[in-house]
């Protein structure tokens, strides 16, 4: 028996140990958000945090979220939503499927860096691939979720 | 033409789950034919659903598949306008594969062209009836009353009633004569050349949009399939005993391949599955697999051969393709300057982000699948064919989709998963991975072209020949053709924009070797490079401005009929280059090592022009900026149609820095993304795109025809910053990127 901790929440799973946590998170806790796209960390769309650090969890072993927390797009947090809000008023997904990827990578750029520059936004975001191209969106919407943030305060 | 009809309310809610009370309307027109490539005639078959219950909440029904261009929004909103419905509360619900809903067919950027007037309509007659029923509980002519905003408006009293305390009198009412339908003019609409923002919006940052790899029935089986290296290759033997100690696998079984009929269905590869209780042990079990082949008759496929081939076989005339005119050899003996040039275009594979996957539950009597599919009527019929269960017993639920680009139009996936439920006896999902994906696709073809033109002596182009081998779509259907089809060869190439007394185009032989499917903007990606590389050579040998070579060329304004309702005009072609040169402000200073390139393209009956700004350094280059303008005629989404082009700018990107699929000893080359490459954010430039407004002529393709002009663009752009020309894609090839 595996306890892991997603989004707050306790799951005891039963399975080996070498199974990567994308697939223990997707097809034995059930949590379908978080994508497959390639399988060998090179396209970011099963992007995790696992305690805060970006995680391609299609490449770390079950094992390694043991006694961590882990994050997944089906959580909340305060730059998670600001950025929910500057990509729906960007109007940014087309087909989706990567977006949650996109935006856990964008969680955890802004959880590191309050404002990003283009050149940040340009490193922190080029692991994940938008097939349909969305790219300038979702440059812009990162900036406008920092305006957000800014606006609330 | 369209006939609206009245559905019966109880098989809508048997068909659809719907338990509230509503009026519900359905707008059929004759059934089309099934068309696997994008069609010059706009024949089309809708068959759309609109239900608006006592609360006020309408469900609109979307019978096309959602894979990123927004057709569920679109759609709706056409509906939604000519119903005066307000927006919030519409929501959207996905038909299965029904060929009454008429064609589904997802593909050749035909949704807003063909479906648009038959929703709207649908609204509009929906509109009518509430104002009828209105005025009969006012008992005043209906003439009095107006729809605005989701209330049926009583103009002299001021009275109102919501569209939700109408259905029941509604429901009472007969479906008005089509004919007595009045369509709003452009001026007044209210959603139609706006910006709605995709309805999906909330499902896709909350990772509750169910894709089909996401599906999930109660003891469900998941799977993977180990398929040939070579195509149409079948399994000698193999060794499951590593395989079925993997832990969480379940069993592992041979799958014959289904060789699809004559002339249609894709049929499925075969191979050895291996059944888990998890993705992850049948993707690694599939790994643990002993298998030995028969590789087949493409056992020694080699992509560069085959490139060494198409190329010296363009230095023989070919058959001359129908549109040929005047006479091009006394064009070339009386010519002042001749220019000749031969490009290739690699074979290249979709790869959308979410791999082709399919859930199916073989019943015995019954079947049913859920799928992202682009085309869920060929699945349902491919499916009834192969398993001989009537049509009616097999049930194909769409997911969305993905990614699709032509991909998930093919059902062989689907087919998989329904002989595998079948052999288990259990629902099961079969995954792709994603090195299944690249290696086993139903590729974009491969191209050789040569091209020759010559300048009479005031240097006008006096003659050109164009000759082309690409293998066919068709060869994927029987019976097989070695050579591209003529609905093939009129994407761009017997059709292009430019206004030639004298031109001949050849069609060479290809033969196909792997399976060959059509990816975004299909022919258009080669005749698209071909025509405009060329023309840009041209100019330069004519020391002429590339802009104002391609209008010369384009000639004098005129409009050309063909077989489709929609005529070329090519005036219109001249003014999105006009337009996007002024963007672009062609002609200004640029800074050392920049260059712009220039392309055009008429395809899915859209006018485009792409401008790149290049600049290179230490040999590797850089895409600066992408101007495009796009004449797509009425405008449906406007913000939606400014995030197609500016996709579809990304999409050309990707294939002209990086597209390549190759294979040897019969088997593709490529793996996964590290090697079969993408554009990324750090390579994506700043991209201003401009849509022309023409809200007053019929809309034409959206998601396609952005994609031919980039490659090109980009070569021009290099060109002119570097004097180098690219005739063979991708760049990367040339140390380029």
């Amino acid at each position: 028996m595996i306890s892991l901790s997603i989004n707050g929440k306790s799951y005891s799973i039963e399975t080996q140990e070498d199974m990567p946590l994308l697939w223990a998170i997707r097809d034995i806790i059930g949590l379908t958000g978080t994508k497959f796209g390639c399988g060998v960390a090179q396209c970011g769309a099963c992007s995790i945090l696992i305690d805060g650090t970006l995680t391609k969890s299609c490449s770390m072993p079950v094992s390694y979220g043991i006694g961590k927390q882990i994050f997944t797009i089906e959580g909340s947090s305060s730059n998670l939503e600001f950025l929910r809000k500057a990509w729906n008023d960007g109007n940014v997904p087309q087909c989706g499927y990567c977006q949650s990827g996109q935006l856990i990578a964008a969680t955890s750029l802004l959880d590191k860096i309050e404002i990003p520059t283009d050149e940040d936004i340009d490193k922190a975001m080029s692991d994940n691939i938008c097939r349909c191209g969305t790219y300038t969106r979702i440059r812009k919407a990162i900036h406008e979720a920092v305006e957000l943030k800014n606006d609330a305060i | 033409m369209s006939n609206i009809q009245q559905i019966n309310r109880r098989d809508f809610v048997k068909l659809f789950g719907l338990a509230s009370s509503g009026i519900i309307l359905g707008c059929t027109i004759s059934s089309d034919k099934k068309e696997f490539v994008p069609q010059t005639d706009g024949k089309f078959t809708p068959n759309l659903f609109v239900q608006i219950q006592e609360d006020g909440n309408i469900i609109l029904l979307a019978s096309r598949s959602e894979m990123g261009q927004g057709i569920r929004t679109s759609l709706a909103s056409a509906i939604a306008d000519e119903l005066e419905a307000d927006w919030k509360y519409i929501t959207v619900q996905q038909a299965t594969g029904n060929a009454k809903y008429g064609n589904q067919n997802t593909d050749g950027s035909r949704s807003v062209r063909t479906l648009l007037e038959p929703m709207r309509k649908m609204g509009a007659t929906a509109k009518a009836m509430l104002i009828t029923a209105a005025a009969k509980k006012w008992n005043v002519e209906e003439s009095v009353c107006k729809a605005e905003n989701h209330f049926i408006i009583n103009k002299n009293t001021s009275d109102t009633f919501f569209f939700g305390d109408l259905v029941v009198e509604a429901s009472k009412v007969a479906m008005p004569a089509e004919e007595t339908i009045k369509l709003k003019k452009v001026e007044d609409f209210k959603f139609i050349g706006k910006t709605l923002k995709s309805i999906d919006l909330k499902d896709f940052t909350h990772g509750t949009a169910t894709y089909g790899i996401d599906v999930r029935i109660p003891n469900m089986k998941f799977a993977a399939i180990a398929r040939c290296p070579v195509t149409f290759g079948t399994v000698k033997s193999f060794d499951s005993s590593d395989a079925e100690k993997t832990a969480g696998v379940e069993q592992v079984i041979a799958l014959d391949r289904i060789v699809p009929p004559t002339g249609q269905f894709f049929g499925a590869l075969g191979g050895v599955a291996v059944v888990a209780n998890n993705t992850w042990s049948a993707f690694k079990g599939k790994l643990n697999l002993n298998i030995e082949w028969n590789y087949g008759d493409n056992h020694s496929f080699d992509t560069d051969k085959f490139k060494e081939t198409l190329t010296a076989r363009l230095q023989e005339n070919g058959k001359v393709v129908p549109g040929s005119r005047g006479n091009v050899s006394a064009a070339f003996s009386n010519s002042e300057k001749i220019i000749e040039a031969t490009y290739h275009v690699p074979f290249l594979v979709h790869a959308p982000m979410e791999v082709p996957n399919a859930t199916a539950w073989f019943k015995g009597d019954k079947i049913e699948v859920w799928a992202p599919l682009q085309d869920p009527q060929t699945a349902r019929a491919e499916i009834a064919h192969f398993f001989e269960i009537p049509l009616e017993n097999v049930t194909v639920n769409v997911t969305f989709l993905g990614g699709g680009f032509g991909r998930k139009s093919k059902s062989d996936f689907v087919v998989e998963a329904v002989a595998l439920s079948k052999k288990i006896n259990a629902p099961v999902q079969v995954v792709w991975t994603r090195e299944d994906d690249i290696k086993h696709s139903f590729y974009h073809a491969t191209s050789a072209q040569y091209l020759k033109a010559s300048f009479d002596k005031k240097g006008n182009v006096s003659g050109w020949l164009q000759r082309v081998g690409l293998p066919s779509i068709t060869s994927s259907f029987k019976p097989i053709s070695d050579y591209a089809s003529g609905l093939e060869l009129n994407q761009g190439f017997t059709n292009n924009p430019y206004d030639l007394d004298n031109f001949r185009l050849e069609n060479v032989k290809a033969e196909a070797h792997v399976r060959i499917g059509w990816m975004r903007s299909v022919v258009h990606i080669h005749s698209g490079f071909g025509n405009n590389s060329f023309v840009d050579e041209m100019a330069f040998a004519a020391k002429k401005d590339p802009v104002q070579f391609h209008l010369d060329l384009i000639g004098k304004d005129r409009v050309t009929v063909g077989r489709s309702n929609h005529s070329f005009n090519s005036k219109r072609m001249k003014d999105v280059l006009k337009n996007t040169a002024k963007n672009a402000g062609w002609g200004k200073s640029l800074p050392e090592n920049h260059g712009l390139g220039v392309a055009i393209h008429y395809s899915f009956y859209s006018y485009v022009a792409t401008i790149v700004e290049v600049s290179v350094k230490d040999k590797k280059v850089k895409i600066e900026n992408i101007w495009t303008t796009i004449d797509c005629g009425l405008v449906l989404n406007k913000d939606n149609v400014k995030n197609q082009l500016e996709g579809a700018a990304i999409f050309g990107m990707s294939l002209a820095l990086f597209g390549k699929i190759s294979a040897k000893d019969g088997a593709v080359e490529q793996h996964n993304f590290f090697d079969y490459q993408m554009t990324r954010m750090k390579d994506a430039p700043k991209i201003h795109i401009d849509i022309m407004d023409k809200m007053h002529e019929p809309p034409t393709g959206v998601g396609e025809p952005g994609v031919p002009v980039m490659a090109p663009a980009i070569c021009n752009a290099i060109f002119n910053a570097t004097g180098k020309r690219v005739r063979s894609l991708p760049l990367v090839d040339f140390g380029m990127v």
